[in-house]
């Protein structure tokens, strides 16, 4: 099976041992659950925050990359001669640099080099120079001067795989063998369906852009090399960079305390850690290298487009009979996981006994894909759940009646195990009520020219239940206020005042009261890059066992200074009590034992899943849009998303998730899309002014979050399941669907801009008045 | 991180007379012009545009004295000259507004604003919004509202909110989404961002500022 190995690239993960004590369910919890504003709320709000981007060191230089122009080009000559002459410059470095002659991969099974000869995606990195300034060092850049031997190209996975394209990796622009998936008898499944329907399906590649450019700062101390990079996973970027350079990993040490956003973009080290690593050597200086934003539209991986063919059967009672879906998509020049997942939601989300999946994956000379929010699941939720929208009208069933009438209890492509839980029943039922779904679904949908419509989408995510390993340290000083370490990024998702958060359930330590040391692989235990949504189920229960093994010799302290076994105590504020006899009492800060210790240090570890389950997280969203018939505009008024990630952590950080995915997902629905040149193959719209993301005009101030707040307790300690990237997968097919419910005209390819939609609703006008 | 230039009570507010500022830029009829009658016949060689200039900035209500090249953004200088890295870089082509600052109260891109023609202009920062170790009341608001996620659009949208606060205390919805329009969010946290606005709008009021 496939997991999202994506989000995991460098090699096997290590695992940690189960935790000390197998603590109880939380029954009633004191502060997890609550909406807290963030604990470091503060340090980004004043500017006191230094992210990666933001650090300037003394006699710190700035780097600059040369890329490669053409789609598909073999460097002949690269004369960097003029250049290193240039006022300011310190260091350049090309392929024939002995220094920066190094290995490169985008996936372990191609290597290739730095600044490899051979271009095959218009961004590739040619050379890297360092300055005084970096306005110098992109003086510098201009003045190399290289020779190209430019070769045929191909930038449409469609044409990649006729007769005569250009050949990328070889002779066959196919990844590999198609990847196909079965289980019952389609065909069967099909004769025994009322109602048959099929459709093709496309969604534009994606870029992440976020607001951080991606980017580190180098520095040498001898043969001690320090990055601060923005970065999901510190750890990560220090594996492949030490592996790469041949350094033992404790003298590569990686810090990445803030970050600017990633969604999935900034996983792994990149080309520049090399680049800037090198540069810093050879020039005897630290060196800032961040990409431009033009850079990031193309070198740093974006989400994979997609054409899907869907084919699905139900009977008139809107029982499910067979689906069957076929992938098309593209990963760019080198194995990146162009159709990754993109059929897991066919696969898992309904109940189908028939069901038949088949995707090829080509390669383009287009930029690596990287993991993108949820990989592939938007865009099978664009294909599955209109189809499904489709199918509730053919056989005049409400929309939500059809998915409910599909549940399943189990995952169905891995061996029908359970599900630890699932709240899809819940998600569509109670959010239909708290949506009004039946009544908006059925208002009129307007007499003017403005029409008014409603749509919904569900939808489940592969991953998010988290899991070894991770290892916490959660210190208590002698005055009863704490200090917890994490090797997690923080990607502003909330990680850090969850993770406050529990502590602080268990040792009545406020908020403001706990400092936080995170991601650095100086000072921080190992952690998997914080992807996947899996962050907090994986660490907060790792968090808790800390938390709990302090509290352990708490209790032995105060136990034998009040005289109480240790059993019989607990935290009240900042006072240990018995229970007892409440009189019996003393405050943590008054405790011999622990002013004598100074420090009460507990080490927490996250434990295994259970055996023989999933852990999933499930979401059901609705929405409602407005369409202007005549120019194709669409405007989302309002959204409502439900959703089942076991239990709310922070109330306030949940909701900001939810906001989020919803708008990303109007960037998929509505705006974004890459464009390629066709004459030169390189990409038409590498800036935010002509790739356009959700700006403060397109999304609805009106954004429920309604939680399904149960639980998982099986699934781990903290009962928690991923949220971050279930709520950006049902957005865009909802949109769709709403789009079709004012208008009746059924938009298969994303984005539905009003270039799209204009023509087909014209189309559909003069169908009309035939 | 923020090294102290040099505050000097320099008596010229404006720090670079108007014939220093074209000196500087140099190229073109106008500057070659001003700068022939200033030098009578001197030759009028185009200043080289890596020649540096010394100018004076107003930062947040204080004088900083620095050398700086005519090509150097705003933005530039004060994030890796003055250390106020509260500002931050998102695109430096004037599309996201991560490096909003207030030029005379008025929000501005810091990117595409040459730190030459800032010389004169009040400018405010996003530093230049606390009261001491204190969060300002804008910022206060984005903080009780969640208006962020991962932050680093956040000191801009602050100045944006800020700018448009004090043109307009107490806007509307679309006044609002209009104002914050400028400033690009990639995790999405709008809906907050508004409601951070007009929480922002409550406690100026409430402050009397």
């Amino acid at each position: 099976m496939k997991t999202p190995e994506l989000y995991f690239v460098d090699g096997a993960l290590p695992e940690t041992a189960a935790p000390e004590g197998d603590p109880q369910p939380w029954t009633r919890t004191r502060v997890v659950g609550k909406p807290l504003a963030r604990i470091d709320g503060y340090e980004r709000l004043s500017g006191a925050a230094v992210y990666p981007s933001d650090v300037v060191l003394p006699d710190m230089l700035y780097g600059a990359i040369l890329r490669c122009p053409h789609a598909h080009a073999k460097v002949t000559r690269v004369d960097a001669g003029a250049a290193a002459k240039m006022p300011g410059v310190r260091a350049v470095i090309t392929g024939a640099t002995p220094a920066a002659d190094l290995r490169w991969y985008y996936s372990r099974t191609v290597f290739t080099k730095l600044f490899d000869p051979l271009c095959r995606f218009a961004g590739e990195a040619v050379a890297a120079v360092a300055a005084e300034t970096p306005q110098q060092a992109w003086d510098a850049v201009r003045a190399i001067v290289v020779e190209y031997d430019v070769l045929p190209f191909v930038v449409d996975e469609h044409k990649a795989l006729e007769p005569g394209a250009a050949a990328v990796q070889g002779d066959d622009n196919r990844v590999g063998e198609p990847e196909t998936y079965s289980r019952g008898d389609v065909a069967k499944g099909f004769a025994k369906a009322d109602t048959v329907l099929e459709a093709t399906y496309t969604t534009a590649a994606e870029i992440h852009t976020p607001m951080e450019l991606h980017g580190c700062v180098a520095s040498w101390d001898g043969p001690r090399l320090t990055i601060w990079e923005s970065t999901q996973g510190v750890y990560p970027v220090q594996q492949r960079v030490a592996m790469l350079l041949g350094m033992p990993l404790a003298n590569v040490r990686v810090i990445g305390r803030y970050m600017g956003g990633g969604f999935g973009s900034k996983l792994q080290a990149d080309k520049y850690d090399l680049a800037a690593a090198v540069l810093a050597k050879l020039a005897a200086r630290p060196v800032k290298l961040f990409l431009t934003r033009e850079e990031t539209f193309v070198c740093v991986g974006n989400r994979p487009p997609s054409t899907m063919r869907l084919k699905a059967g139900v009977k008139k009672d809107g029982t499910l009979t067979a689906l069957e879906m076929s992938v098309l998509g593209t990963g760019g020049a080198y194995p990146a996981g162009g159709t990754s997942l993109v059929d897991w939601l066919v696969r898992d989300l309904y109940l189908c006994p028939n069901v038949r999946t088949e995707m090829t994956d080509v390669f383009i000379n287009g930029g690596p894909s990287r993991a993108f929010r949820a990989p592939g699941h938007p865009q099978g939720a664009w294909a599955l759940e209109q189809m499904m929208d489709a199918l509730a009208a053919a056989i005049g069933m409400d929309p939500v009646e059809l998915r409910r009438k599909n549940i399943p209890k189990v995952s169905q492509a891995r061996g029908n195990q359970p599900y630890t839980t699932t709240g899809l029943d819940r998600c569509l039922a109670e959010g239909a009520a708290a949506f009004g779904w039946r009544e908006a679904h059925r208002r009129p949908k307007g007499d003017g020219a403005v029409k008014r419509g409603v749509g919904m989408a569900a939808g489940l995510w592969i991953a998010g239940g988290g899991g070894p390993p991770s290892t916490i340290v959660v210190k208590l000083f002698a005055d009863g206020s704490a200090n917890l370490n994490m090797g997690a990024s923080d990607l502003g998702t909330g990680t850090k005042t969850v993770m406050a958060m529990v502590v602080s359930e268990e040792l009545g330590v406020p908020l403001e009261k706990i400092q936080i040391e995170n991601a650095d692989t100086g000072t921080t235990q190992y952690a998997t890059a914080s992807g996947g949504s899996k962050t907090v189920p994986t660490e907060a229960p790792a968090v808790r066992a800390a938390a709990l093994a302090v509290k352990r010799q708490l209790f032995e302290i105060a136990g034998a200074e009040l005289k109480v076994g240790a059993g019989a105590l607990h935290i009240e504020g900042d006072e240990v009590v018995s229970a007892s006899d409440p009189k019996v009492r003393r405050k943590i800060a008054e405790l011999e034992g622990v002013q004598r210790r100074g420090l009460l240090i507990g080490v927490g570890t996250r434990g295994p899943n259970p055996e023989g389950k999933v852990v999933n997280p499930f979401v059901a969203q609705f929405c409602e849009v407005e369409v202007d018939t005549r120019t194709g505009e669409v405007r989302v008024l309002r959204f409502l998303s439900a959703n089942d990630s076991g239990r709310v952590m922070d109330r306030l950080t949940y909701e900001g998730q939810v906001i989020g995915g919803i708008t990303m997902g109007i960037g998929l629905g509505l705006t974004e899309q890459r464009v390629f040149d066709r004459q030169t193959g390189t990409m038409l719209n590498v800036n935010w002014h002509d790739y356009k993301i959700p700006t403060a005009m397109d999304v609805p101030a009106e954004i429920v979050s309604l939680p399904i707040d149960v639980p998982d307790d099986e699934a781990n300690t903290a009962g928690a399941k991923g949220l971050g990237e279930p709520v950006t997968i049902p957005t865009a097919a909802a949109i769709a669907n709403a789009v079709y419910d004012a208008t009746g005209v059924r938009v298969t390819d994303a984005p539905i801009s009003p270039m799209r939609l204009a023509p087909l609703l014209a189309a559909a006008r003069r169908g009309g008045e035939r | 991180m923020a090294h102290d230039h040099d505050d000097s009570d320099a008596e010229d507010p404006k720090g670079v007379s108007r014939r220093g500022f074209f000196t500087a830029v140099g190229a073109g009829a106008i500057g070659a012009a001003t700068l022939a009658q200033a030098q009578p016949g001197a030759p009028t060689p185009a200043a080289p545009s890596d020649d540096p200039t010394k100018v004076t900035l107003l930062v947040n209500g204080r004088r900083r004295r620095l050398l700086v090249e005519p090509r150097w953004t705003l933005l530039f200088v004060l994030r890796e000259k003055l250390g106020l890295t509260g500002t931050k870089v998102g695109c430096e082509r004037g599309e996201c507004g991560a490096c909003t600052v207030l030029v005379d109260g008025v929000p501005c891109y810091a990117c595409m604003t040459l730190a030459l023609e800032a010389v004169g202009h009040e400018i405010t920062t996003l530093e230049g919004l606390m009261r001491g170790e204190e969060l300002g009341p804008v910022q206060q608001a984005f903080l009780i509202e969640d208006g962020l996620q991962c932050g680093y659009c956040t000191p801009g949208q602050v100045m944006a909110a800020e700018g448009l606060l004090r043109a307009n205390p107490a806007p509307t919805l679309e006044e609002i989404r209009l104002g914050m329009s400028g400033n690009l969010c990639r995790c999405g946290a709008y809906a907050h961002i508004f409601k951070a606005v007009e929480k922002a709008a409550e406690l100026k009021k409430a402050a009397g500022r």
